[in-house]
């Protein structure tokens, strides 16, 4: 076996690796998009990537990490350290204008401006674009949906459910 | 683990390491055992959006149990994991309060639970927050927005019952009455919180208790429910003195690491 040591990795080919590694719940974004990747440094032939949660619970950040680490790998990156950063906490506007794009296209709403304080009571929510017809006219149907980033709504037009990556 | 967690250990007297330690366990219980309590709705909720939503908010605590475990381990130092401290620990190490441990009864006794306890720790958070710890603020920072849209949930809720039909009026009081009682709890200092809120790491509980009040107050009006007043407080939990209900609850959460010691998937 050969060991080659990789001399001209920088950073921005590291940053070029991690626009490969999609998210395991909605494949269409790059863990770039989704904005849970808040820095890289490089340390002689070490290589830091420092990540942060979307929700405290997310059952896929164990996954985004193993990704992570396998798309370095077949780089010849052995010398990987993935640090867990909670705060500053991840919000939806770190998202990129491309993966809010993608998202819809994918049949997601993604995240919009919310319009009142978060406490408010009932009726409160943004007006969402029906990603499959584009209608306006659509209402929530529960604040927890499929993954804990998305509530679920439906469409009064053509009546499909949809997802909707909730703002955060 | 894949990932490695930075966490900053505040610089502190061994004593006000152990209280601090003490209270993150408390704060880790307290969510873990929440967390436990919804997910034995999954599959059996009223309906499946509601029965996703309790799931959801289940892993939300779970996350959050995670995160306090994991600190707390820090702050142990004797080479404990986060594993460890929640699977290998008897119920009178729990240092959960009362509400959280009691059964789920019918979905009006799970929504009375979770609002008494989702008014409490939103504000709770958003004290945190703002702390001088720098781990729990944290952690306070990211499970804030969570507990945001826990207490939107179960306070819409109390509302649809309260104000709803014969029968769910007559469910929800029904509720009021049996968990009123351990609400108190929430707020009232322990010895360990108390010293550590001369220490300045854990907020006023009374200007809390006022929040919470308030936030209560305007729910319950717009569901048409009286506020109970004047009950007496149980309390115990806190001190690891629990009603008969965590031993339970525990031989079926630790169950497999109790029978498989060090299991993994």
């Amino acid at each position: 076996m050969t060991v080659t040591t990789n001399l001209s990795l920088t950073e921005d080919r590291i940053w070029q690796l991690l626009e490969e590694v999609s998210d395991p719940e909605v494949p269409v974004l790059s863990i770039l998009d989704l904005g849970i990747v808040r820095g890289v440094r490089l340390e002689g032939d070490e290589v830091h990537v420092t990540i942060t949660p979307t929700y405290s619970g997310c059952p896929a950040m164990n996954t985004i990490a193993t990704d992570i680490r396998l798309r370095l790998l077949a780089e010849g990156i052995t010398r990987l350290h993935i640090h867990n950063q909670l705060s500053p906490a991840w919000t939806t506007a770190w998202m990129s204008e491309a993966g809010k794009q993608k998202l819809e296209a994918y049949g997601i709403a993604p995240p919009q401006d919310a319009t009142g304080h978060v406490l408010n009571l009932f009726g409160q929510e943004p007006v969402l674009r029906c990603p499959h017809c584009q209608s306006t006219n659509t209402r929530l149907v529960s604040q927890f949906g499929s993954t804990a980033c998305k509530a679920h709504y439906q469409c009064n037009d053509c009546l499909e459910p949809f997802d909707y990556f909730k703002c955060h | 683990m894949q990932e490695t967690h930075t966490i900053v250990v505040p610089d502190v007297s061994a004593e006000v390491r152990q209280q601090l330690l003490a209270f993150v366990l408390q704060l880790a219980d307290t969510s873990l055992i929440l967390a436990h309590r919804l997910s034995e709705w999954c599959g059996h909720g009223p309906i499946l959006e509601q029965d996703l939503a309790m799931a959801n908010i289940s892993l939300d605590l779970l996350g959050e149990a995670r995160s306090y475990y994991q600190y707390a381990a820090e702050l142990e130092g004797r080479g404990r994991t986060e594993d460890d401290l929640a699977y290998l620990r008897s119920a009178v190490e729990y240092r959960n309060p009362l509400l959280v441990e009691q059964p789920n009864g019918d979905f009006a006794h799970t929504i009375v639970r979770q609002f008494l306890y989702d008014a409490f720790h939103y504000h709770l958070l958003l004290q945190l927050q703002a702390g001088p710890d720098q781990q729990l603020a944290a952690i306070a920072e990211k499970s804030v927005k969570e507990a945001a849209y826990h207490v939107k949930w179960s306070a819409e809720w109390i509302i649809r019952l309260g104000d709803g039909t014969d029968e769910s009026r007559r469910r929800v009081e029904a509720a009021i009455t049996a968990l009123w009682r351990y609400s108190g709890e929430l707020t009232t200092p322990s010895a360990t919180e108390q010293a550590l809120q001369q220490a300045g790491f854990v907020p006023d509980y009374a200007a809390i208790q006022q929040q919470i009040d308030e936030h209560v107050t305007r729910v319950f009006a717009e569901a048409t429910l009286p506020v109970p007043q004047g009950v007496f407080m149980q309390k115990g939990g806190k001190t690891g003195r629990h009603s008969e209900h965590l031993g339970y609850l525990l031989a079926e959460l630790q169950y497999l690491q109790r029978t498989y010691p060090g299991l993994t998937w």
